[in-house]
This record gives C-alpha cells, structure tokens and sequence, in this order.
C-alpha cells in the first residue's frame, strides 16, 4: 500500500490543470471555457491544500482555499452574465467566432 | 475797437465760410434749402469785413496789425538752435481791400449762382465748393507769412480744380480742371523752391523778419544772386496762378466751370492771388528780378491781347482779356508802380467780375450758348446786363469818369517813367499798345454781342432779360467801377484815398542789387511813414521807394493820361468801324493779314506747341521707362525668377528623394512590421490566452527558479 503523499496530490492537480487548460483552449462553447476555468481554480486549490497538509504552513493554505471558492462562486456569476450578454448581442456563445477585440 | 479783436474779426471772416463748406457738404444732401446757410454766412463775412476794413482805415491806417503764433517748435535743432515755425496774421491796408474784395465779390457770385445755378444736381455741393473757395483765398490774404500762404496758395489750388470740374461729366470740363492743377504745380514748384531758400537763411517764413534780416545786409548764401533767384522763384508761383506766360494755357480752358465761378475765380481772386504774392514780397525784389518780371507781365499782356482780338466765344475773349491785365498788373510790379498795380487789381476785379457775370447772363439767356457769332442785338432784350456790361468794357478800356481809366493810367505812367529812367523803352511801349488792343477786342465783344441785328433768331426769341437775383450783383458792380468810389477827381488818382492807403512799401534789398534810381539815399521820399514791415524799427521808416521815380511818373502822368485815351478812342473806332457801321470788312483784313489771323486764332498755337514740345516728349520718356521696365528690370525679374526656379527645382528633387525616401522608407520599415504582427492579433480569446501561457512557459524557463 502505498502512502499518499504530496506528490499525488501535485500529480492530481497538475492533470487537472492541465485538463482545464485543455477544456480553455479548445473549446469553442464559452460555458465549457468557463468550466476549465473553474478546473484550473480547483487545482490550484488542492496545492493549497496540499501543501497545508504537508508543508509548514498552519492553516494558512486552507483559508486561502476557503476563500478561492469564494472567489470562484464571485468569478463564475459574473462569468455567466457576461456570456448571457455574450448571447444576447451574437445570438450564440461560440468562443472562436468572436473576435471584435481585433478591432 | 482795439487791434487784437481787429485781429480776432480777421480770423472769424477766415472761417465763415469754412464753416459753409462743412455745413452744406456734409448736410446738403438731405437739406436742399442749406445753401443758403452759406450765402447767410458770406454776407456776414461780406459785413465784417466792410466793418474792419472801416475800422483799420480810421483809426489805424498807419499800423501794420501783426499777431503770431508758434505753430511747431521744433525745439535745438543742430547748426541752427531753437528752430520754431510760427503762423501769423497781419492786417495792413493791402489786407483790408483785399478782404473786401474777395468777400464782396465772393458774396456777390453767390447770389448770382442761386439763380444762375438753379436746377443743377448738384447745386449744395456748388455752394459748398464756394465755400472752401473763399476760405483759402481769405487764407492768402491775411497770411503774414510765406509758409501760410503757401498752404492757403494750395488750397485754392485744390478749390480752383473742383470749381473748373465742377461739370465733371463733360470730358472738357474735367481736363480743363486737371490742366490748370498740373500747369499751377509747375509753378508752385518754383515757389516752394524760393520759399525754402529764404527759409535756409533766414530760418522764418515771415515777411516782416525777413525783410528785417535783409536790410540788415544778410542776403542768402550770402549773395545777391541767390536774392534774385529767389524772388523770381516766388514769382514762379505767381505765374502759375496768374497766368503769365509761359503757364497761361491753363485760364482760357478753365472756361468750362460755370460761368460764376469764372467770375469768381479767373477774374477777380484766384488770378490776383499771384498779383498780391508778388505785392507782398515787393520789397525784396531786386532789380533783375524785377526786370524779369516786368518782362513776362508785358510779353504777357501783348501775347495775350493779340490771342483775345481774334476769339469768338464770349469767354475765351474776356479770359485772355483777364490774361492780359493780369500782365499789365504784374508789368506794373516789375517797374514798381506798386500803388497803381495794386489799384488795378482792386478795379480790374470788379468790372472783370462785371463782365463775366454779364457774360453769365447772357449765356444764361440764350440757353448756354457762348459762341458770339450766333449773338447779336440783345440790347434790346436784356437793357440791364446791356448797360452794366458796357460800363465794365468802358472801364476796362480805360475811358475817363471809369475805375479802369485811373487805375490804367497810373499805371501806363509808371511804365513810362520805368522807361524813362532806365532805357527800357519797350514796356512802356508795349503797355499802351496794349491799352489800344483791350479797347478794340472789347467793344469787338460788345458790338458783336448786343448790337446790330440778331444773327440767331430762333435763340434771339428766347433770350430775355436775366432774374434780379443776377441783375443786382451786375448792378452793384458797375456802380463800383465809376470813379467816384476811388478818388473825387477823376483825372488825377493820386488825389484819391487809395493812393493814400496804399503806399509802395521801402525795398530792403542792398543798394548794389537796386536800380540806379532807386540807390542814393538823397532821392528817397522824406516824411511819409507808412507801410513799415519791420514793426517795431519805425525811425528809419521814412523812406517808401525812390522820389526820382515818383517825381518822373509825375511828370509823365497827363502826357500818359493823354496818349491812352487817345489809343483806347482809336480802339473803339476801330471796332465800331468794323463791326458796327462795317466799312472796314473784317473778313477781308483777315484775309489780307492771313498769317497773324491765324497766329491769333490758334492762340499763337501755346497748346500746340506745348503739346509737342512737353506732353509728346514727356510721351516719348514714358515709352522709354516703359521699355526700360519691360525689358532691363524685368529681364532682371524674369532672370531671378528663372533662377529661383532652378533652386527650387534642386531643392523639390532632394525633396522628394532624400527627404522624403527617408520618411517613405521609415514608413515601410513600420508598415512591413505592421504587417507580420498583425497575424498575431486574431481578437480571438484562446489564441490571447495560448500566448500567455507559452509565455509564462518561457519566462519561467528563463527564470528558472529550481
């Protein structure tokens, strides 16, 4: 039986990050974008975690984790309004065609 | 009545009819009725004058009134010191004849234009151009000094020229106008050049100073020659104005202004401003100036005699007429019968004035028609205008009980005694030659013109006799061309009062530069201390101009007196002869002295040969600048621009090669980066987030922190 030790919990949150920045790069439907936006916040969440855990930290990494999610719940609301706007001026909420920042 | 509100009167009859002029120019427009402000305002200047003419003749006649002013301080200037120039007035005797001359004469034409004028377009404006007439010939008389009269000289000029125009429509009129401006600067360069070269000496333009400092000996330049010189300069500016020869061609076409004005102008004023200039400097005339003048008066009244025997228009008879005593009187100055001339100034204003009046209301009677053949018998239409015209031709023609036989007469005796005393037998000669001529030409004019059977019946139908407001002037003036309002005796004018008031004033030139009559101090008159100049320097008052002349004009008055009534009878026959009971065909002694009819008619052809001899050659000059412009300064022009060409040809290829292949190229340079960057920026989300994250990659390879 093998301990589980900080590395697989890095090793988790590195595929998760990088599954996240998989899911923002390709993507063309902005709520999946937004969906590997939040993977991308919830590794990040593990490190702190993690390293809480493991490293010398106190419960420093554990609220700064707490306070992510906070973050995240902020992000994702006006994510969402965004892109309802999104919708609202294009008709759709396809990432790729959207390319007026070039103006 | 003290001299300074004498001096105060003087300058309120100067500015009454300014004030007219302003009045009725700026407002005569709007106001029709505003004429009459200015015929209000020369009757008081007419009164005023009248009353200190009284005045100054009662109760100072010995007095030369002098007030003066600093008009510029110049303050130190270098080589001279405190340089002031001061304008003056001066009231003597001359002055106050004078006033009432013009003023008279002035205020008299004024009423004969209201009706002569009436209907004109531009009738206000007419009475306002009298206006600034009068003024500027008032300006002259009461000058005490060269400089004001210079500016008064000008500006009569500049009135003259409005007057003369006054009818600018009709291209005659209007060149008439500019002719007599252009040949009176001619002369007043002259003038100008005489005044300055007394004004460099003497460093003041007053007559009274300058006559001081020359009998103190100081000549100018310290030279006789240089006092000549400018005596005869300043008498250039009298031959302009009075039209001398050779500056006459100018009066007979000023004919074209109304015939009022002519009147005014070229008969009794403008004309005798010269006259009374050259009056005024008399003093400091020197015996060769004098001879010169004397020359040009009596070239001139001969010349100009023999053009008015020949002229048909009324005018142009009574203009060289003017021409001719205008000579005489400047004949008289050159010879120094001062008095005489001065008095046949005064006379000659007021029957010349009559006659062009006359002339007026005949011309106004037969509907503008000046031509004297088409005349004839108006006696009968127009008895008053008929019977005030003979009594100015009488005078004028020198018959006894008549201002014109005193004044003429004096002045022929001077000539005499001119002659007499120096040898020069010609003037004097020529003088009653003249007198001969003037009493043919003018009762020429006379019969031509009233007698004998109309020669135009249709224009002989219409003509009547003029309004009153023409007739009274004409009246007034003839009642002033009888001798009783000059002298109770009417063969002897040195009885009279004028011959009292005016006195030849003391010659101040050095005794080398004098006539030999005039040098000796023992022929010079005792006891009569009149007309002294210098003001203040009374004691050596005494002398006046030469008893050796006076006793010698004496001498020859009655024989003088004699031979011109004699010659001024011949002349009368003549014309009577001729053009009356016609037994001497005219026509045929034209013909038989074919050549000097000619001559005379064709005014000895002055215009002619001015015309070829200035106005060509002043064309032929012109051609030559115009060629010298077209060809030299502007090759020159026409090179530099050719060159200036070429550089900025130069300059345009650096331009737009170097210049601007740099800008070009930087322009490139960024275009072509624009280009390649341009791909990056798709406006894409995703590609932006790509960037950063491979850029995070590599700064994190390049930082490296494990």
């Amino acid at each position: 039986m093998v301990e589980v030790g900080l590395t697989h919990f890095l090793v988790v949150s590195s595929f998760l990050f990088a599954f996240g920045l998989y899911a923002i790069l390709t993507r063309k439907n902005a709520i999946l974008v937004l969906m590997g936006i939040e993977l991308l916040l919830n590794a990040a969440n593990i490190n702190f975690v993690a390293f809480s855990r493991y490293g010398n930290f106190g419960l420093n990494g554990q609220l700064m984790a707490l306070f992510v999610i906070v973050l995240a719940a902020a992000e994702a609301a006006i994510a969402l309004a965004i892109v309802l706007n999104i919708y609202k001026t294009f008709g759709h909420v396809n990432v790729d065609e959207i390319d007026n920042l070039k103006e | 009545m003290t001299e300074s509100s004498l001096i105060s009167l003087a300058v309120t009859i100067l500015f009454l009819p300014l004030v007219g002029f302003i009045i009725v120019l700026l407002f005569g427009k709007r106001y029709e009725k505003l004429y009459l402000v200015e015929v209000g305002l020369i009757t008081v200047a007419l009164l005023l004058s009248i009353f200190v003419g009284f005045i100054k003749l009662t109760n100072y006649v010995n007095d030369t009134i002098i007030t003066q002013f600093t008009w510029i301080d110049l303050g130190n200037v270098p080589s001279i010191g405190h340089l002031t120039i001061n304008l003056g007035i001066m009231i003597d005797n001359v002055t106050v004849i004078m006033l009432f001359v013009v003023t008279l004469i002035s205020a008299l034409v004024h009423y004969f234009s209201i009706a002569y004028m009436a209907g004109d377009k531009r009738f206000s404006r007419y009475f306002a151009y009298l206006g600034i007439f009068t003024f500027s010939m008032l300006g002259i008389v009461i000058a005490d000094n060269l400089l004001m009269i210079y500016i008064f000289w000008e500006l009569v000029g500049l009135s003259s020229y409005l007057l003369i125009g006054f009818w600018y429509e009709k291209k005659t009129a209007s060149d008439a106008s500019m002719k007599a401006f252009l040949t009176n600067r001619i002369g007043d360069i002259g003038m100008f050049i005489g005044i300055l070269i007394l004004f460099t000496n003497y460093h003041t333009f007053s007559f009274a100073e300058i006559f001081e400092q020359i009998s103190n000996g100081v000549v100018p330049f310290g030279s006789n020659g240089w006092l000549t010189a400018a005596g005869i300069l300043i008498f250039l500016g009298a031959v302009g104005k009075s039209a001398q020869v050779p500056l006459h061609v100018w009066l007979p076409d000023a004919m074209e202004g109304p015939t009022p004005v002519s009147a005014l102008i070229h008969a009794a004023t403008m004309v005798a401003a010269g006259v009374y200039l050259v009056a005024r400097i008399f003093p400091l005339l020197t015996a060769d100036a004098m001879i010169v003048i004397a020359v040009v008066g009596a070239i001139t009244s001969i010349f100009a005699a023999s053009i008015a025997l020949t002229q048909n228009d009324i005018k142009k008879v009574l203009a060289y007429s003017t021409v001719s005593q205008l000579g005489y009187m400047i004949m008289a100055l050159g010879v120094g019968a001062y008095t005489f001339a001065f008095f046949h100034l005064v006379t000659h204003a007021f029957f010349k004035g009559l006659m062009f009046l006359g002339s007026g209301s005949v011309i106004h009677s037969m509907h503008h028609e000046q031509d004297m053949r088409n005349m004839g018998g108006l006696k009968k239409k127009m008895p008053i205008t008929y019977i005030t015209f003979l009594i100015g031709t009488l005078a004028i023609s020198g018959v006894p009980l008549t201002s014109g036989f005193l004044s003429k007469d004096g002045l022929l005796a001077g000539t005499w005694a001119f002659g007499n005393l120096t040898g020069h037998y010609l003037i004097p000669i020529i003088g009653f030659v003249v007198a001969g001529m003037t009493a043919f030409y003018m009762f020429r004019l006379v019969i031509m013109t009233f007698h004998g059977e109309p020669r135009n019946q249709h224009k002989y139908d219409h003509a009547h006799e003029s309004p009153k407001l023409m007739t009274i002037p004409l009246i007034i003036l003839a009642s002033l061309s009888i001798f009783i309002f000059y002298t109770p005796n009417p063969a002897a004018p040195a009885d009279g009062w004028f011959y009292n008031w005016i006195q030849t004033p003391a010659t101040v030139v050095p005794e080398d530069a004098r006539f030999e009559f005039m040098k000796s101090d023992s022929h010079r008159v005792e006891g009569t201390e009149i007309n002294n100049y210098g003001g203040s320097g009374s004691e050596n008052a005494v002398v006046t101009h030469s008893e050796m002349y006076e006793n010698e004009m004496h001498n020859v008055h009655y024989p003088a007196m004699i031979l011109s009534i004699i010659l001024a009878g011949l002349g009368i026959l003549f014309a009577f002869l001729m053009y009356h009971w016609k037994k001497i065909s005219a026509d045929k002694l034209a013909e038989k002295l074919k050549p000097l009819y000619n001559l005379s008619y064709n005014k000895w052809y002055a215009d002619e040969i001015y015309s070829y001899l200035f106005i060509q050659r002043t064309h032929d000059l012109s051609r030559f600048i115009a060629w010298f412009d077209s060809t030299i300064v502007d090759g020159i022009v026409n090179y530099s621009a050719t060159f200036t060409r070429g550089v900025a040809n130069i300059a345009g290829w650096f331009d737009t090669y170097i210049v601007d292949g740099f800008v070009n190229f930087t322009a490139f340079v960024n275009g072509f980066a624009g280009l390649a960057l341009r791909k990056m920026q798709t406006g894409k989300v995703q590609t932006y987030i790509v960037y950063v994250v491979f850029s995070v990659i590599i700064i994190l390879l390049i930082i490296r922190p494990f």
